[in-house]
């Protein structure tokens, strides 16, 4: 349906540059996902698509069509907003209509495409209804539906889920991937929780203060982050970051020092690697794993029992914390004292200035699928 | 000791359970009950008790018990349909002011500009005007044909001045009104419109509605309740509406802007007729209450349609 350029787009405001520069590319009928914490850019990135901000840098193209200076409503996107944005004094009907009769479209076609969208979107019951008395996920169908209603080129998030309780966002994270294939539409999400980003996204965009830290499918971001944002950003509970020194680097092979005397060999190697400059390790919870001996040793602090898995916090000696994540069995006590290995093959590496060093061979979870 | 800890909760459960049946209301209503009856009760059963006497302060001797014969008098008087429609005239005109200008300045002010707050100040201002200054402005420093700000202005211009009071004297007491009553009406309005969902307006944009397609489908019926609101105060205020026609025009000339309470005045005051005034005032309680009975539909109608 649409592709969506993003050439050098920049937004500055008076006292601060709320975008700087981003350059995207989004294929056809692809699921794009911003992340970022708050207040990184997200929604003024995806606001400047939708025309509802003005772009003060670079192009914005639309099909290959420049569109900075196109008004929101012929620009052919649709919009989902955080607060829905339904028009409370409007039934449902006539909320997904609007767009078609401003449009002028004769009413009958109205009432067919209407009925059409209340189908896909199980609404036929409610039409009638007035946003007021529905609940939070039908308002956030109604929302959807006046979108689709417009057929769009893309459609576009603005964390549309963030209004929504905990069972309900699960529901709709699922019915809105259906959707994404059922419309075959190009669709750009804003969201904060990187849970939804790795669930829905074909591709994820993690922003953080208006710039691109890292574009790519979820498991890419997963595996091989670029930095420590983006390590630190996707993935609950947090990868593990632990301060370490290079101690000597041979061909196949990296030797860090952790300092408290534990030390690990991590396979593949780089050139820049002089020893004794100092590293940060990216470890997963998922990757440690409890042991007799092993390079990193603490006290366990706190656990989670999540049911089908559990969470261990430990103290190391120098008070940070790591996290380990393991099976549903105990695996220690409260006060323990303990150590763990690491699965180093999936071991992120980073400079001490938070960039990738690429020692990575190939990606785990790919070479398994 | 083991005796009152165990009667403690006893009488907890006792008090629960007694919670709205046995507690005496009585002695906290009686304060407001009793404010109530001296305040309201008390000039509404005197006003009813005068209506129906002869007392007139020139004579005071021929004074007694009439009956309806006040209330025939005045409603065979062709004075009191002229006041009722004046009032009307009055009333609504100014409604209507007030709701067009008041709903124009609200959005104006809502909008981003450099001097907002002074501007909102600024506009706000004449509603803090007591009524017989308001009055005097007007009459003195606006639409004195002499020496007044309008009259100057259209005489620049080759018009040649306008007596006001004279020849307009209906449109002039309105005008003052209104002046006094826009600002009321755009200070409701606009924190509606601060209330206003921004998401709103711009799911409007993307869906392809123009400024006035956003102002009439979205704007208005957001505002619709504030409206109703701002109606019915004012209609309350309007319908009492004094100081201004006894400052300008003192209900003349002739009867040409004699109101209801104008016309409550002439006879009490003027003519030292209580019981006339007082059958006067009977009939504009009915009709205020008429009045009144039609707001609350239309307030309760706004109400329902959420």
């Amino acid at each position: 349906m649409a592709t969506l350029t993003l050439n050098g787009v920049r937004k500055k405001y008076e006292r601060f540059d709320a975008i700087k520069g981003v350059d995207l590319a989004v294929t056809d009928r692809e699921f794009v996902v911003f992340v970022g914490p708050s207040g990184c850019g997200k929604s003024t990135l995806l606001r400047m698509i939708a025309g509802l901000e003005e772009i003060t840098g670079g192009d914005l193209l639309i099909d290959g069509v420049r569109a900075n200076d196109i008004p929101p409503d012929r620009r052919g996107l649709a919009m989902v907003f955080q607060s829905y944005a339904l028009y409370p004094h409007m039934t449902v009907a006539e909320n997904m209509g609007f767009a078609l009769r401003m449009a002028g479209v004769a009413k009958a076609e109205i009432a067919t495409k209407v009925g059409e969208a209340a189908r896909i979107l199980q609404l036929e019951k409610l039409l009638d209804r007035r946003p007021g008395k529905l609940s939070g996920g039908q308002r956030q169908r109604v929302a959807i539906g006046r979108a689709i209603v417009r057929n769009p080129k893309a459609f576009l998030f603005d964390e549309p889920l963030s209004n929504l309780d905990a069972a309900l966002r699960v529901q709709m994270r699922i019915e809105l991937a259906r959707l994404h294939q059922e419309l075959n539409a190009t669709m750009i999400y804003v969201t904060h929780d990187q849970v939804e980003a790795m669930t829905m996204a074909d591709r994820i965009v993690v922003l953080n203060a208006g710039k691109l830290e890292q574009v790519g499918s979820p498991l890419e971001l997963y595996h091989n982050p670029a930095n420590i944002f983006v390590a630190g950003f996707i993935g609950a509970p947090k990868m593990n970051l632990v301060d370490a020194k290079v101690a000597a680097a041979s061909a196949g092979e990296t030797r860090l020092d952790l300092g408290d005397g534990g030390g690990v060999v991590l396979p593949g190697a780089e050139a820049g690697l002089a020893p004794g400059s100092p590293v940060v390790l990216g470890l997963r919870p998922e990757t440690l794993s409890f042991a007799a001996t092993g390079p990193f040793r603490g006290i366990v602090r706190v656990i989670e029992h999540l049911g089908g898995e559990s969470l261990y916090y430990l103290e190391r000696a120098g008070g940070d914390t790591m996290v380990v994540k393991t099976g549903e069995a105990v695996f220690a006590r409260l006060g323990e004292s303990v150590s763990l290995t690491v699965r180093t093959e999936r071991a992120s590496l980073f400079t001490a200035d938070g960039k990738a060093i690429g020692l990575r061979r190939d990606n785990p979870a790919r070479a398994v699928a | 000791m083991s005796q009152a800890t165990t009667a403690a909760p006893g009488a907890a459960a006792r008090g629960r359970a007694g919670r709205g049946r046995k507690v005496n209301t009585f002695p906290l209503l009686a304060p407001s009950v009793a404010a109530l009856l001296v305040w309201m009760i008390v000039p509404l059963v005197l006003t009813l008790w005068y209506s129906l006497q002869r007392y007139n302060l020139l004579y005071p001797e021929r004074r007694g018990f009439v009956g309806l014969q006040n209330y025939v008098y005045i409603l065979s008087d062709s004075t009191l349909q002229t006041a009722i429609l004046n009032t009307i005239v009055l009333t609504g005109a100014v409604l209507l002011l007030s709701v067009v200008f008041g709903t124009l300045l609200a959005v104006l002010l809502n909008q981003e500009f450099w001097g907002q707050n002074l501007a909102r100040v600024l506009v706000i201002a004449p509603f803090f005007v007591m009524p017989p200054v308001a009055a005097l402005i007007w009459k003195t420093m606006m639409m004195n044909p002499i020496q007044g700000v309008i009259a100057w202005v259209t005489q620049s211009l080759g018009l040649g001045a306008i007596s006001w009071f004279q020849n307009w004297p209906m449109l002039s007491i309105i005008i003052i009104v209104a002046w006094q009553w826009i600002p009321f009406a755009t200070l409701i309005l606009l924190t509606a419109m601060q209330s206003l969902d921004h998401e709103q307006m711009e799911a409007a944009r993307m869906d392809g509605a123009g400024a006035i397609s956003r102002f009439r489908y979205v704007v208005i019926p957001h505002l619709s309740r504030p409206i109703t609101i701002v109606i019915m105060m004012e209609t309350i205020f309007l319908l009492s509406v004094f100081a201004e026609i006894l400052v300008t025009t003192s209900g003349g000339p002739g009867h040409a802007t004699t109101t209801l309470t104008y016309l409550i005045y002439i006879r009490a005051l003027l003519s030292f007729n209580i019981g006339g005034a007082s059958a006067a005032g009977v009939i504009a309680i009915v009709l205020a209450n008429i009045v009144a009975v039609f707001l609350m539909r239309i307030v309760a109608g706004t109400l329902e349609r959420r």
